[in-house]
């Protein structure tokens, strides 16, 4: 080997040793990114989703305690809650030009699983979805990169399903939005509804995005039901197909899944929704209402659901880095579930000083959160969900289960 | 007896009102594409985003009234907006047809390469409307919402099944017969309208006969565009506007056209009907209006339903081909495309 080749290689290595050191000390920022469909058919849920996960990255930086001193800083990106392939782009932004060390997102169940299978997944990124509800997500193969702070929705078909039967709707029609967490909520509230006694008279899809949902709604009216389950999105087809019912007769009242909870859907629709049922995540522990306080404190000002799950899964990722003692991508995965679950010392929101203090002095936590956090053995919330009722212009929590 | 009634209020609530309404909508709209079919002999697919440019101006005028407190209750606010949208409709077709396809006019091109121009037209549009107006829902929808309200017609008739006609459904009617009246005196009775009927049967004896073809075209332009706005604002009162439903709706619009017997403005007529008819009949689940007429125990389980809700644009593409090819030149025996 001549003595010049040698000599470049020399270089080359001590190089590549100097641009590794520096990796390990640019730890001063540490970049988070925020996957939410900022557009599309939940862009008013969205921004006060954002501003809870961001709250929990300006909790952090301020405390000054994380990895020494580092300063968290969110990215957006905009998932489009339906388009595949702007969110996978978003993503991938994100990941190679961005360098983000983590996604909090996305958040609605298709786009979700497509940035997790051919983005996140693929980059040994952590990802950890506020509000990506669909069983499938349960099983898809994440090589444990992939968490969620929401609950799957076979847990929430059962519950709506009980309360449907509590109160005494025996026979439903079901419309859900034509995608994988219209199908997958659909499914499993069907299944749950059929076998505690329930009769499913007629279940439709509807697409989101159309003028007119009168033919839809026809067909479901035609089945004889009373009572419409509505699994769609509150800005979308799903007000669409509720208009329509009211306007036309065809349903006077209504069940409805996550999706469709928000504050939004009451003032666009008025008084035919009083008595509607719904479910969201949620519970009335003492860190969720907690939460409630900080977040209006801090200026989210909104009651719309996933606020919460946001926070946590922002909270999660940084606590994680910390047990790490770095924001390597690895590191942050290896450390999530140590973190959410017991045993330690439980943090709730607003704490997240005293985690990364108790981590820093090489403690163990349980992060409780504003959402009871429990992730299960495939890492995602075991989950418990407000009875929502209409009652006069608002949703009122009728109880937790 | 009731039954009867029951039978007959439940499927004019789901069917008959909605494809009524939906029929009229299709047939503004197939009357304009038919108009520029006949007298510029090319299938004009800038069409439907010429209804979306339309309505957005007139969404935005009823702002600005509804803003200045300028209503017509119970009557939607869109109305009075509405000269202004026709204006702006009519500048923009005269604009493009300045631009656009006078120059293939003159080289007198084949018509494919006037729909392909359009095409072209179609897209620019498209872009316009949503850079101004943006591509989300837009409502502009006051005044009353209903002429008949359900719990009202329960009351009034007693009876298990409710009607609802929505204000939008009974005025998109009556706008419809009259802009269609309209429409069909200025062809029969004026020397305009004679002049265009000449021009569209036979270009040449009718320029030998000293019809102007720069009139004739005008006057195609400024009907298309009239009722293309008349069209989409109605379409966006009763439903709702969002630029990519119009130009979804460019689809059953040329079917009821060629149903109809495109170049034919009675065959568009028609054609909206048979085509809305057709979308709601064929979707709608017959099984309540079944067990209405018929004993319990000869009523099938299933909901009676022939296609399911999804295949709904599919029917037109169905009538489409069809039609093609049983019977090229529609009903009224138009043009062969």
């Amino acid at each position: 080997m001549p003595k010049y080749m040698r000599k470049a290689l020399l270089a080359s290595v001590a190089l590549a040793g100097f641009s590794l050191g520096s990796a390990a000390m640019a730890q001063d920022d540490v970049k988070i990114g925020v996957i939410l469909g900022f557009t599309g058919p939940i862009e008013s849920l969205t921004p006060d989703m954002a501003a809870s996960a961001e709250l929990a990255m300006t909790e952090v930086t301020e405390s000054g305690l994380l990895l020494g001193g580092a300063t968290v800083t969110p990215v957006r990106g905009d998932s489009t809650c339906v388009d595949a392939a702007a969110a996978t782009a978003a993503a991938e932004r994100l990941i190679t030009s961005d360098n983000v060390v983590a996604i909090v997102g996305a958040d609605c169940s298709g786009v979700t699983t497509a940035i997790a299978e051919s983005v996140a997944i693929p980059n040994g990124v952590v990802m950890v979805s506020p509000s990506a509800t669909s069983p499938a997500l349960t099983t898809i193969t994440d090589n444990g990169y992939f968490f969620r702070t929401a609950p799957s929705d076979a847990r929430q078909g059962e519950i709506l399903a009980d309360v449907a039967m509590e109160r005494g709707i025996e026979t439903v029609a079901i419309t859900y939005t034509n995608n994988d967490y219209g199908k997958g909520l659909a499914d499993s509230f069907a299944a749950a509804y059929q076998a505690i006694g329930g009769t499913v008279a007629a279940t439709a899809a509807h697409e989101d995005g159309k003028a007119d949902y009168s033919a839809e709604v026809a067909a479901l009216a035609a089945s004889g039901a009373d009572t419409l389950a509505v699994f769609g999105y509150l800005d979308q087809g799903g007000k669409g197909m509720i208009q329509t019912s009211l306007d036309t007769g065809a349903f006077s009242s209504f069940i409805l899944g996550d999706g469709m909870i928000g504050q939004s859907l009451i003032d666009n629709i008025g008084d035919g929704l009083v008595g509607t049922v719904g479910t969201v995540p949620g519970s009335d522990s003492e860190g969720a209402a907690s939460f409630d306080v900080y977040a209006r404190e801090s200026g989210i000002e909104g009651d719309g659901p996933y606020r919460a799950e946001s926070y946590d899964a922002a909270a999660l990722i940084m606590l994680a880095m910390q047990a790490a003692g770095s924001a390597d991508r690895a590191a942050i995965q290896a450390q999530i579930m140590n973190v959410a679950n017991a045993p330690g010392e439980p943090i709730g929101p607003g704490e997240l000083a005293r985690g990364l203090q108790i981590l820093a002095d090489g403690g163990e936590i349980d992060y409780v959160g504003a959402t009871n956090v429990e992730l299960t053995d495939v890492g995602e919330a075991a989950g418990s969900y407000k009875e929502l009722e209409v009652v006069g212009d608002s949703f009122t929590t009728i109880q937790v289960r | 007896m009731d039954d009867i009634l029951n039978a007959i209020v439940l499927l004019t609530n789901f069917v008959i009102v909605p494809a009524l309404a939906y029929g009229a909508q299709l047939a503004l709209g197939a009357l304009g594409v038919t108009i520029i079919f006949g007298i510029l002999r090319f299938a004009n697919f800038a069409h439907g985003d010429l209804m979306a440019f339309a309505t957005m101006v007139v969404i935005l005028v009823t702002w600005v009234l509804q803003d200045a407190g300028i209503g017509i209750a119970p009557l939607p606010t869109a109305l009075i907006a509405l000269p202004v949208g026709i204006l702006a409709a009519i500048a923009i077709s005269l604009f493009t047809d300045r631009c656009v396809y006078r120059f293939y006019r003159q080289k007198k091109s084949a018509p494919v390469i006037f729909v392909i121009a359009s095409i072209g037209v179609m897209f620019m549009m498209n872009g316009i409307v949503r850079v101004i107006i943006g591509p989300d829902d837009q409502s502009f929808g006051d005044g009353a919402r209903f002429l008949i309200q359900v719990t009202q017609f329960r009351e009034w008739t007693g009876l298990k099944e409710g009607l609802a006609i929505k204000m939008s459904q009974a005025l998109t009617l009556g706008v419809a017969v009259i802009a269609v009246a309209a429409l069909f005196w200025f062809m029969q009775r004026t020397r305009a309208g004679k002049a265009m009927r000449a021009y569209s049967d036979n270009e040449d004896l009718a320029l030998l006969s000293g019809v102007n073809p720069d009139r004739v075209v005008f006057y195609a332009w400024v009907i298309a565009a009239t009722l293309a706005t008349i069209a989409g604002t109605l379409y966006g009162l009763d439903k709702s506007f969002k630029p990519f439903t119009y130009f979804q709706l460019l689809l059953p619009i040329f079917a009821a056209a060629i149903v109809g017997g495109i170049g034919q403005p009675l065959g568009a007529i028609v054609g909206g009907f048979i085509v809305a008819f057709s979308e709601v009949t064929i979707t709608y689940a017959y099984r309540k209006f079944l067990l209405y007429l018929l004993p319990a125990e000869w009523v099938p389980d299933g909901l009676v339903q022939f296609l399911s809700t999804d295949y709904k644009f599919a029917i037109s593409f169905v009538i489409l081909v069809v039609v093609l090819l049983v019977r090229p030149t529609g009903v009224f025996r138009g043009k062969v495309i």
